[in-house]
């Protein structure tokens, strides 16, 4: 089940390998981050936020925000993790969305096996495709004329589209669309986005 | 680029923390109900905000230009169920065609 899922992340990989590179990072960071981040919205965030004159403060904190649902999402494999503290330190950094939906096995409960052996194989392709995008060469044209520019977006809605699962999801998401746009033509780039977490809190309502 | 690689490592010890956080520190115990509510929407309302940011801004104002088009194009391309490499290849493709013609 994870081999197709694989291929798509590959692809996912070069498609950051290339955008990190046509973003003047050279093929280095982007293979390091993919190494060390492992987790593909965070690190398209980051590259955009640094790309579109935000600061690197602005960058960090909205990818950490991005990042934030693998504090709630680890917790939730948590009891299924055995051995001493340094595996489950290493195992854990396997667990990503797609992995992480793949051993899910119903009511809370989660197939450690699965979990370990499907991340394992995203981890290769992910790092495996930056590096395919980093080194394979810089983009000669004019990115504006290639559309490169409606990548990111179309990219983010990509990511969005499964995360909604409710109305809940996708009142968030209105909310935090709109915040982002209100404050974009007053606040300095980077900042709507972060503004744009406080959608959250709509988890506070009673359902 | 000394910038970006400070978000490598920034990002990369952060989210390595995030992730080891329940298997490591917290083991069975979990946390409370209503912050995992709260922790659940983060990701919907941050990557909608960089859709809507990265689709209309245009450094401090918002511009409707060619890449509406190719979000457009990708939304097609998402309900179509197309895998998420094809999604992006469409948006471009469809932008670049827009910028063409106008």
């Amino acid at each position: 089940m994870a081999a197709p899922l694989a291929i798509a992340v590959a692809a996912f990989g070069v498609s950051f390998g290339l955008l990190a590179r046509a973003e003047g990072w050279g093929w280095a960071a982007p293979i390091v981050m993919s190494a060390t981040t492992f987790a593909g919205s965070a690190q398209f965030a980051t590259i955009s936020v640094l790309g579109t004159g935000g600061t690197l403060a602005a960058a960090i904190t909205a990818a950490l925000l991005l990042n934030a649902r693998y504090a709630p999402i680890g917790i939730s494999v948590a009891p299924f993790f055995e051995g001493p503290a340094w595996s489950r330190l290493l195992h854990a950094q396997l667990v990503v969305d797609e992995s992480w939906a793949i051993s899910a096995e119903g009511h809370g409960r989660f197939n450690v096996r699965m979990l370990i052996g499907s991340g394992l194989m995203l981890y290769v392709a992910w790092v495996g495709g930056t590096a395919t995008g980093a080194l394979g060469g810089e983009i000669l044209a004019d990115p504006q004329a290639l559309g490169l520019d409606a990548a990111f977006p179309a990219l983010f809605l990509a990511l969005l589209v499964p995360q909604i699962r409710d109305l809940r999801a996708l009142a968030a998401s209105l909310l935090g669309a709109s915040i982002a746009l209100v404050l974009t033509p007053v606040a300095p780039a980077g900042v709507p986005i972060i503004a744009a977490g406080a959608a959250c809190l709509l988890g506070l309502v009673r359902r | 680029m000394s910038e970006a690689w400070i978000a490598v490592a920034v990002v990369g010890a952060g989210t390595m923390t995030l992730k080891a956080l329940g298997p490591v520190v917290l083991g069975g115990r979990s946390l409370p109900e209503r912050l995992t509510w709260v922790i659940e929407l983060l990701a919907p309302a941050l990557l909608a905000a960089l859709v809507a940011v990265q689709a209309l801004g245009a450094e401090r104002t918002l511009v409707v230009d060619e890449r509406l088009v190719g979000l457009a194009a990708a939304g097609v391309a998402l309900w179509r169920r197309a895998p998420i490499l094809l999604v992006v290849v469409v948006a471009a493709a469809a932008t670049a065609l827009a910028r063409l013609v106008v």
